[in-house]
């Protein structure tokens, strides 16, 4: 007899146009002290298998087949009032987002306290004593004096530390993660992990980690168990599943993980994935409009200057200036891009690497400093032909593919707006070309043209997103976490489609990402940033094989250890 | 792909099937049956020469002898006069029919009006900020705190001492539609400012930036269509409130004159004949400004909850 058992749990959502089976015929066990990691994409319905077992579907959906059985107790079937004694005491849920999953308005310990209270009848006394224990046990300092302050009052490591330890507070049997890290930064994310691993051990607890991250699956499961739209797909030893993959989606997507240890040309081609229509063989970029010659003249030097670049931003604004109060996002950075080159920025959230982008597009003011492309510093152009001039050359793919495209624009117009906007077609069949064009290289095809955004996936909506980069020719583009949104086989496609376009068209890049091995796959240099400084800026190869600086070496350390075997 | 043959007709076709407000909007019995109401009132208000029985407005066609008659269906009733007919001999079923004209007529320019001066305010003061922002906001906190129909009476007496009485009987509508529109443009200007700035911090703002699209481009092309959402349930909303406040303001005399009698005038003509037994003066406009602000309201408030995201 398991500790938990999923018995052919099928979940539907019904909805106006039929019901969509967001979870179908899927089983599976935890034993105690076993991590089971549920792994997928997003849609995959990993999540709604979680809510399931704690019986807190998101309405519509309910359990349309199956049973969910707990220490060889049904549980499913229970009413609403048995089910809360047992959701929370004995299943703990963990939920992703420390940011909203504890109540501002309450302390800490009152939170811990209510629960203590609630779940084993404690006296208050012996409750705070408990909690301050178990403030102690996921390793919070001074858990006597940290106890009564409020959530703000914690990082978000700290207040995921303080999530966990509301999970644990009954002495729970399970306990349910659902991407208990995928909000936080690496470093943070690697102590968390090993906290959740220790945990486990020690009180004999089942867990279910659900995630995206095959890092995190590597790092800490002992069972994984992959999903595919609403199937499970293949499940058994987390080593076996990660480096002997049998069935074809766990292959394709173990494939689209990206190496730390070594640099691959491209992704291998990815099977499974959302359609793409690639151009055929014979069509060259060179004879489409996109690949024609530019109408920029030529210069020495390099693509991008940055010097002593410093941003300050005001936090509190005062009635003289001199009172105001900064944040200072840029400490003066300097570097250089040289023509053609593809060049990484990478550091963890808050190091001010999107700063300097929106520094160099021109959408932030640097306070001092400058920035010179192709030879021309742009804050001193007041001439505004000349300023577009060279606004034309760089261009920027942004990293929500939710937000950045106007909602309300058909993707036709989104495209043509800078082909229009820089005259850089004769008249409206020509531009209708050029969209149509430019769709067919990104791989989408022409019949995208009419639709709206909403109508699109991550995936097919950053590619929209590349092919506006590319409407005013650009030579100088400029990758802003562009993948960081996406699932890792769709990320390998934008990967692959941005290095291609990349080496045919010879574009100049910039590569922000906090992803090490994606960096390591995109860029010929990389510049390493903490708090707003460059720490170090080296060749990839070098950096990853001989780091300098101390900083760079944790972050190398921490990267997951997951490797693929082809 | 196979969708690329599709015509653009049959694409809107498509659409609209597929649209989940106009789903919401057929199988909301209170959406549908008061957009229908409210919909026929407006056609009764736009064809008025045609179907009313008589001209109130032609004082030539009045009779001082059709003077206050009651319904045709009460004892002395008249049949040319359905509703009965008021003092000056005027039918109220026509009076209605031409009063919800103007009802009408003031309502929709006042608030397009409003929100003409509130969606420019709320945007430019959304999207520039600072001092322009403080400065328009500040103007907006200091009119909030005076009751709509203040204001408007405000207007209405200062346009009285400034222009001549005769003059002022041909312009009160104008005054009116300016008075009502200047008192309601602080709600479309606080929201849309609202909405501007969480807008202005999403990427494709930013993507505009980097094209190199100026700001009144940006402004208008991109952040505009993206928040005019609530905007247009604030503007059905509104529409029921400068029916009232145009109502009210006739019935305290200071809004349309007697001879081009509005819902309001008909109230307050009526108003006065109450306690003499002539009821049906009063009641029967009061009825029909009862149905049209109710339907106006009732669908402003479904297409509120069916823009929400929150309440699917």
């Amino acid at each position: 007899m398991s500790l938990l058992e999923v018995k052919n749990l099928t979940v539907k959502f019904p909805s106006r146009k039929g019901d969509f089976t967001a979870v179908d015929d899927v089983s599976l066990s935890v034993e105690p002290g076993e991590i089971l990691g549920i792994v997928g994409e997003s849609g995959a319905g990993k999540s709604t298998v979680g809510n399931a077992i704690i019986s807190l579907l998101e309405a519509p959906g309910y359990m349309s087949d199956g049973s969910i059985w707990l220490k060889g107790g049904r549980i499913d079937d229970l009413d609403e009032n048995l089910k809360s004694t047992i959701r929370g005491r004995r299943i703990g849920m963990i939920f992703q987002d420390p940011l909203t999953s504890l109540n501002p308005l309450e302390t800490v310990g009152a939170q811990l306290i209510e629960t203590i209270i609630l779940h084993l009848e404690l006296s208050e006394k012996a409750a705070r004593a408990r909690a301050i224990d178990l403030l102690n046990q996921v390793g919070i300092e001074n858990a006597e004096e940290r106890v009564d302050q409020y959530p703000h009052q914690f990082s978000g490591g700290m207040r995921q530390r303080v999530v966990i330890a509301l999970a644990l507070c009954s002495d729970p049997e399970v306990v349910i993660a659902d991407e208990p890290t995928t909000a936080l930064d690496v470093s943070i994310q690697a102590q968390i992990l090993s906290l959740l691993r220790k945990l486990c051990e020690e009180r004999n607890v089942g867990m279910i980690m659900v995630t995206h991250d095959m890092g995190v699956i590597a790092e800490i499961t002992d069972r994984v168990a992959v999903m595919y739209r609403g199937k499970l797909v293949e499940i058994g030893e987390t080593e076996k599943v990660l480096y002997k993959p049998t069935h074809e989606y766990t292959k394709s997507l173990i494939s689209a993980v990206p190496r730390p240890d070594k640099k691959a040309d491209r992704f291998p081609l990815v099977t499974y994935i959302e359609d793409v229509e690639t151009l055929p063989e014979d069509v060259k970029l060179s004879d489409l409009w996109l690949g024609k010659t530019r109408d920029y003249e030529d210069f020495e030097g390099s693509m991008l200057t940055v010097e002593r670049l410093k941003l300050d931003f005001v936090t509190k604004r005062a009635i003289f200036k001199r009172n105001n109060t900064y944040f200072t996002a840029l400490k003066g950075v300097s570097f250089d891009i040289k023509q053609g080159e593809v060049f990484g920025i990478v550091g963890e959230s808050g190091s001010g690497k999107s700063t300097i982008a929106r520094c160099v597009t021109g959408i932030y003011e640097p306070s001092d400093g400058t920035v010179s492309i192709c030879g021309a510093d742009l804050n001193k152009l007041v001439d505004i032909n000349k300023r577009n001039y060279y606004r034309r050359q760089t261009q920027m793919v942004f990293q929500d593919p939710f937000s950045s495209l106007n909602g309300r624009m058909r993707v036709e117009n989104i495209i043509a707006e800078p082909i229009i906007f820089h005259k850089q077609a004769a008249d409206k069949t020509e531009v209708r070309k050029i969209v149509h064009e430019l769709l067919e290289i990104v791989g989408l095809g022409t019949g995208a043209a009419r639709k709206f955004p909403h109508e699109f996936s991550g995936g097919q909506r950053q590619r929209i997103s590349i092919a506006r980069a590319l409407a005013t020719r650009p030579r100088f583009l400029i990758c802003d976490e562009p993948t960081s949104a996406l699932d890792v086989s769709i990320q390998a496609q934008i990967l692959n489609l941005l290095k291609d376009l990349q080496e045919e068209l010879g574009l100049t890049m910039m590569f922000i990402s906090h992803d090490l091995p994606v960096i390591r796959q995109m860029c010929d240099r990389v510049a390493v940033m903490q708090s707003g400084e460059i720490l170090e800026i080296a060749e990839t190869e070098a950096l990853f094989n001989t780091p300098q600086h101390s900083y760079t070496k944790k972050l190398l350390e921490l990267m997951p250890k997951f490797r693929t075997s082809a | 792909m196979q969708e690329d043959n599709i015509s653009w007709a049959q694409d809107m076709r498509r659409r609209i099937a597929d649209n989940d407000i106009w789903y919401s909007f057929t199988h909301t019995p209170i959406a549908y049956i008061s957009a229908i109401i409210g919909l026929s009132l407006i056609a009764l208000a736009i064809f008025a020469p045609f179907i009313a029985p008589q001209n109130p407005f032609d004082l030539a066609s009045l009779d001082l002898f059709d003077a206050s008659l009651p319904p045709s269906w009460l004892d002395q009733g008249d049949q040319r006069f359905l509703l009965g007919t008021d003092d000056q001999g005027r039918g109220i079923l026509s009076t209605i029919f031409f009063g919800l004209r103007i009802s009408l007529f003031v309502g929709f320019t006042s608030v397009f009006l409003s929100l003409l001066i509130g969606v420019s305010l709320g945007l430019i003061s959304g999207y520039v900020g600072g001092r322009v922002d403080a400065v328009i906001m500040r103007i907006a906190d200091v009119q909030l705190s005076f009751p709509a129909i203040l204001i408007a009476l405000l207007i209405d007496g200062v346009f009285r001492t400034v222009v001549s009485k005769d003059l002022h009987e041909d312009l009160a509508l104008y005054v009116v539609i300016f008075a009502i529109a200047v008192s309601g443009w602080v709600q479309y200007a606080r929201t849309v400012r609202s909405s501007v700035m969480t807008e202005k911090i999403k990427e494709y703002v930013q993507a505009g930036q980097v094209i190199g699209l100026g700001s009144a481009r940006i402004m208008i092309k991109h952040i505009l269509p993206n928040v005019l959402g609530p905007v247009f349930v604030i503007g059905t909303l509104h529409l029921a409130l400068a029916i009232i406040i145009e109502a009210t303001l006739s019935f305290l005399g200071v809004g349309l004159p007697p001879t081009t009698p509005s819902l309001g005038t008909l109230i307050r003509i009526g108003n006065e004949y109450l306690f003499s037994g002539e009821w049906w003066i009063t009641i029967f406009p009061g009825l029909t400004l009862i149905i049209l602000s109710l339907s106006v309201n009732l669908f402003g408030d479904w297409l509120r909850d069916a823009l929400n995201p929150k309440l699917q």
